[in-house]
């Protein structure tokens, strides 16, 4: 532990990352470019979200970190023991009791509160990236508002499937200025960025990006009139917990095509079956 | 009555090259003019120089805008040019690729100028698409085939449906009929004709085929190494050329 200096970033880093949260925190959706450092940790596995956590993080805080909901797969695990190593801060899997979150892909079915911090890793930050491939181009369309072009996407779409297909990292409107890209989260977490209590701030490695959401923030997902915005999930309760509204992930369960759904927040699935609810596949 | 395009003095240089040189004229509404000349002669830098995508040394490009009446775009902010691009003017790129996104339908192509200008309901939206594509003679059906899947002379007839989709009063075309083979061209000169005609538009066509010049425009120019060597109405010009240079220009076409 005395290795290393606390949170595992040094003291000038975290303060660079500071402004540039800070900054992003005051132009919602902006993204801030910063100095992304080398993290112990491959690309593509958060190096983003941890820089951000690690400068966010103070002794006293409680860091809950998960993985397409899951706080138990490879990359919540190693994320959350690289933190217990290097800051040593308490760690929890229990939602209401973390002060920070870092998430992969997922905001927690439970609401958050004014005390909490989610920290998302983003790994594209650029929502007009596929359509536009000069950086210079995207930059000046949006210092120009001109954001004509996301809704070319989503007209794809629709002419390409009959429905707008994009069902993850749904573009969204900030304060009815940029457009901004949450994240590959899937659009049922679209309607809880918006007016969200807790700070949601955003880290993209790779691409030294970070942006912001201060708290009870306007999101707007971008839809057509004709075509509106639709929070989608699989239709189905979880077989665990019974939750119906909840996200679910498909899991299948043998080779003959057989197939369960279960809440993809296994927190949130696990304090409902330990307060007694039952789904029809439970143990 | 207010010329809808007035270009005063327009110098661009390349270093010690001479782009083009104190180029001056004026567009009235409802014109085509053509400029005509060698390969290098400076057609295409006077034609980014008034289309806002190069920055002209010395000069002004003066537009009537629909809101505040004439206005020089060289010196007006970057986002009202932008705005003006994508609403009055129009660009028609010699190579279909350049002015289409290739990795989008054609519906979508058309589309995009709608929804840069706030359109945000899908079914007017592939209304006016397929409208549009009727009239560049593209059956309705491809609406969503990508560019890649369409020929060189679709494309060309895409790339103009797409930019004449916000009913833009002033069209710059950069060769829009080069590489593509003469009945192709043929057909697309007549399209153009008609949709100039029909919807009172001024153009301006950068071209050296001077048979595309004889069939569209009203007016033409000669530009030599930069500088404009003689102007006049097309007929006349081509006709009774005056110039040394512009006689050679004439005298060259092959005839079948």
């Amino acid at each position: 532990m005395s290795e290393y200096n606390f949170a595992y970033l040094d003291e000038q880093t975290k303060r660079m990352i500071r402004r540039a949260i800070l900054k992003g925190l005051a132009v919602p959706g902006y993204q801030v470019p910063f100095a992304s450092r080398e993290m112990p940790m491959p690309y593509g596995w958060g190096t983003g979200g941890v820089q951000v956590t690690a400068a966010t993080l103070v002794p006293s805080d409680t860091l809950k970190v998960i993985d397409q909901g899951a706080d138990d797969t490879t990359n919540a695990v190693s994320i959350r023991k690289f933190f217990e190593r290097t800051a040593g801060v308490e760690t929890t899997e229990k939602t209401a009791h973390a002060s920070i979150i870092q998430t992969r892909h997922r905001i927690p079915e439970e609401s958050l509160t004014e005390d909490q911090v989610l920290v998302f890793q983003v790994p594209i930050p650029e929502p007009l990236r596929f359509l536009e491939p000069s950086e210079v181009e995207t930059r000046k369309m949006h210092s120009l508002e001109e954001y004509g072009l996301m809704h070319v996407k989503l007209y794809e779409d629709i002419s390409r499937h009959g429905h707008i297909a994009t069902s993850y990292a749904y573009p969204v409107k900030v304060e009815g200025r940029y457009v901004m890209d949450p994240s590959p989260i899937p659009k049922f977490d679209n309607p809880k960025l918006g007016d969200m209590a807790a700070i949601q701030l955003f880290g993209a490695g790779r691409e030294q990006r970070i942006y912001a959401l201060p708290p009870y923030t306007q999101v707007v997902s971008l839809d057509f009139e004709d075509h509106p915005f639709e929070a989608s999930k699989a239709d189905h309760a979880c077989a665990l917990c019974g939750a119906e509204h909840s996200y679910l992930d498909e899991v299948i369960v043998d080779d003959s095509g057989k197939r369960m759904f279960v809440c993809s927040d296994t927190d949130f699935c696990e304090s409902r079956r330990a307060a007694g609810h039952v789904g029809e596949q439970a143990a | 009555m207010t010329p809808l395009l007035s270009v005063q003095g327009i110098t661009k240089t390349y270093g010690a090259h001479i782009g083009c040189a104190d180029v001056s004229f004026d567009l009235y509404p409802g014109e085509v003019m053509g400029i005509v000349g060698e390969s290098g002669s400076g057609k295409s830098t006077l034609l980014n120089c008034m289309a806002g995508h190069l920055v002209p040394d010395a000069g002004q490009v003066v537009f009537d805008t629909r809101s505040d009446g004439p206005r020089d775009t060289v010196t007006m902010s970057e986002p009202e040019r932008r705005m003006l691009a994508r609403t009055d003017w129009a660009f028609v790129h010699q190579h279909a690729r350049d002015g289409l996104r290739m990795n989008i339908s054609a519906g979508g192509n058309v589309g995009e100028r709608l929804m840069a200008v706030g359109a945000r309901h899908y079914g007017q939206i592939r209304e006016v698409a397929a409208d549009w594509l009727d009239r560049v003679e593209i059956h309705e059906d491809r609406m969503d085939d990508r560019p890649t899947a369409f020929s060189g002379g679709m494309q060309q007839r895409l790339q103009i449906a797409r930019n004449l989709v916000t009913g833009p009063r002033l069209v710059f075309m950069d060769e829009p009929t080069g590489g593509l083979d003469v009945s192709v061209q043929a057909r697309l000169l007549d399209l153009l004709r008609g949709l100039v005609r029909k919807m009172g538009l001024s153009a301006i066509i950068v071209t050296h085929d001077l048979a595309v010049v004889r069939l569209l425009a009203d007016r033409l120019m000669v530009m030599k190494d930069g500088h404009v060597i003689e102007t006049g109405l097309t007929d006349q010009v081509l006709d009774d050329p005056q110039h040394a240079y512009t006689q050679l220009l004439v005298s060259s076409v092959l005839q079948v």
